[in-house]
């Protein structure tokens, strides 16, 4: 107890400086989120209400986010130990640029998703929790991108899986239950392979810190031993079952249509990049040797998951299941990049990643919105939707150039990075798998341009003839009118828009990203420099 | 179970093992107990009443919704870090005040606060987790 008499010399253990209230940035993001969830779960019979406090809540971590991004690009990288104690034995939460701008890039998607939600999720939707379980889920994204111990990061992992399960479930339909099971068997035995990995690590270097475990592995004589490759091979594993990386990716198409389709568009943007991230966290921050020991390993699969993703879209017929196809191919775009591994196809990964968060959000969104205008989100069902809404057409005309990494929009910059990467690696077919699958995508998109906009009606319509326009139902004619539809798919896009054409304020912020893991200097001196 | 010595007990039980449940609290600073052990304690307890004299009786005893008490709890485990922030101290770093109470040392302090956080949590939850499946049975 703090009141007893025996004075002992904290300073060794304690962080005694006072810490800037700037710093306090480092948690916000969490604390925004944790606090926010809570009260809307009070709040939850108060279903006119909790969409405003969840939005607010959800603008609030925006906010905090940009101010963080901000903060670590002025002063390099922050840490923050809970409770003051020190590390490596606290528990610390370092943020460098990598993890601050896949933090704001997440809020403003959720920020999104829950300005979307408003419309799409009816009032049983939000007593069963949307709101709660989406800022809940926050708290777990965020806090994956900001913690800076591997413990911890597990332990964030869980916290967002077991909000995407209620998110997964949200309605209790009985084929989404039947995803959900899918999505939950195998995460769980992912998660507990990273479980695993984590305990056999700490039985080797008995510390959890990601700076002091980076820092211990680049002191050992044999960095790529039998022991590293084993706990690499795990951690690869385990996160790439959470990135939906071939062969573990059936989960994902299995379960990413079941639910609201906002829902869907919060999980194809985040958590499968969640997975990424870690991934290259842990691999080029910490074990970077053992990177290169699998790199050949992370190749073949780069590649067996950029073909089935970009041939999965091409054999459906349903727009959501295509679309899960696409994130799967997307991921595999990223997985090349960590195989690769120079701070080029990092910075690439990494971009690649933002891109693929903001577009897969957005395309999500455009379905929902086919959906309403034209009742179905079967491509034999669909047609006509230049005619409703040619606006709405060049939108999805946008977003379709940037999934398949044409120019001038946000997926063609890191798709030039991480094949010029492929090619200077001398990984001449790693960098033509990419080009194969982005032309491949571009054939699957084309196809829901075809069917769903330029042909005239459902199937069986003649050429040059329109079907009639048919009015909508009346929930869907209310959902369209209002802007709680058109706005978050308004930002979204033009974010794709921007970073398409004004590239060089993303290709900074990934490439000091990338260069902050492959030379981590900053990021040890910021943990380790709290004792001085 | 609606036998008649069962039901004249229950809330008698209840009642004590409510009062255990905060002891148990209260002591887990420094002894083996804490919030999540008295929650425990405190779930089984509304488990027990519920049995006894069914899961209506059990909800408008503890007024609020288990699923809002839990959220509650999380709220103030949340906030009980926050304290720091004024201090000029990381996060969740610990606050103390202790003061003399009729010649009885008092220590307050936030682990105490976020204790009580993870008491309601653990008590929300397992505690609507009880009654839902005790609902179940008897419909």
């Amino acid at each position: 107890m703090a009141g007893s008499s025996v004075s002992v010399d904290l300073t060794q253990a304690m962080a005694t400086a006072p810490v800037a209230a700037g710093d306090w940035l480092v948690v916000a993001p969490a604390l925004i989120t944790m606090l926010g969830g809570s009260l809307c779960l009070m709040l939850r019979k108060n279903t006119d209400l909790q969409p405003k406090v969840g939005i607010g809540f959800l603008g609030l971590l925006v906010l905090a986010n940009l101010a963080l991004l901000i903060r670590v690009l002025d002063h390099g990288v922050i840490t923050m130990v809970m409770g003051s104690w020190l590390p490596p034995f606290g528990i610390a939460f370092t943020v460098d640029t990598l993890g601050a701008m896949l933090s704001l890039i997440g809020s403003v998607v959720a920020f999104c998703a829950g300005v979307f939600g408003a419309a799409t999720i009816d009032s049983t939707g939000r007593r069963y929790g949307f709101y709660p379980f989406l800022l809940l889920l926050m708290t777990g994204v965020c806090g994956a991108f900001l913690t800076g111990d591997i413990f911890n990061l597990y332990v964030w992992f869980e916290v967002l899986l077991i909000s995407s399960y209620g998110l997964l479930v949200l309605g209790n339909d009985r084929i989404q239950l039947d995803g959900a099971v899918k999505y939950g068997v195998l995460n769980l035995v992912g998660t507990n392979l990273f479980l695993i990995g984590t305990g056999m690590l700490y039985g080797i270097f008995g510390t959890l810190n990601m700076a002091d475990l980076a820092q211990k592995v680049a002191a050992l004589e044999d960095p790529a031993s039998g022991t590293l490759a084993t706990v690499a091979a795990l951690y690869f594993l385990a996160f790439a079952m959470k990135a939906a990386a071939f062969p573990v990716n059936f989960w994902l198409p299995a379960s990413y249509h079941t639910p609201n389709v906002v829902v869907s568009a919060v999980f194809a943007g985040l958590l499968t990049k969640v997975g990424v991230y870690a991934l290259i966290r842990v691999f080029v921050l910490i074990l970077p040797a053992s990177r290169g020991y699998l790199s050949d390993v992370i190749s073949l699969v780069a590649v067996a998951t950029l073909l089935t993703g970009a041939f999965g879209a091409l054999a459906q017929t349903e727009i959501r299941r295509l679309l899960g196809y696409l994130v799967i191919a997307g991921i595999g775009s990223m997985l090349a990049g960590i195989a690769v591994g120079s701070t080029l196809a990092i910075s690439g990964a990494i971009f690649y990643a933002v891109h693929s968060i903001i577009v897969m959000t957005a395309l999500y969104m455009a379905a929902g919105v086919m959906e309403m205008m034209g009742g179905s989100y079967d491509l034999r069902k669909l047609g006509g939707l230049y005619q409703k809404s040619a606006a709405f057409a060049a939108v999805f005309l946008v977003l379709a150039f940037a999934v398949s990494g044409l120019p001038p929009f946000s997926g063609f910059w890191p798709k030039v990075m991480l094949v010029d990467a492929a090619f200077s690696d001398g990984r001449s077919w790693l960098g033509a798998a990419i080009l194969v699958s982005g032309f491949l995508t571009t054939l699957a998109m084309g196809r829901i341009w075809i069917f769903a906009f330029w042909r005239g009606g459902p199937e069986g319509t003649p050429d040059g003839q329109t079907a009639p326009v048919t009015a909508g139902t009346a929930l869907s004619e209310a959902q369209l009118s209002g802007s709680a539809v058109w706005l978050p798919l308004g930002i979204l896009t033009a974010l794709v828009i921007y970073f398409g054409l004004q590239p060089e304020w993303m290709l900074e912020l990934s490439t000091q990203g990338a260069s902050g893991l492959v030379e981590p200097l900053g990021y040890l001196r910021s943990v380790f420099g709290v004792q001085g | 179970m609606r036998t008649i010595i069962f039901r004249t007990i229950a809330p008698f039980l209840t009642a004590l093992m409510v009062l255990f449940s905060v002891f148990v609290l209260l002591r887990g600073h420094n002894e083996p107990g804490g919030g999540f052990i008295g929650g425990l304690i405190a779930a089984s307890a509304l488990a027990i009443f519920g049995i006894a004299c069914g899961v209506a009786s059990v909800r408008r005893a503890i007024y609020f919704h288990p699923m809002s008490v839990s959220a509650f709890g999380l709220f103030l485990g949340a906030l009980a870090g926050v304290l720091s922030f004024f201090k000029g101290q990381a996060f969740m770093t610990s606050q103390w005040l202790i003061f003399d109470f009729f010649g009885v040392e008092i220590a307050l302090s936030t682990p105490m606060v976020f204790d009580i956080g993870v008491y309601l949590v653990v008590v929300g939850a397992i505690g609507s987790i009880a009654l839902a499946l005790e609902e179940r049975e008897i419909d």
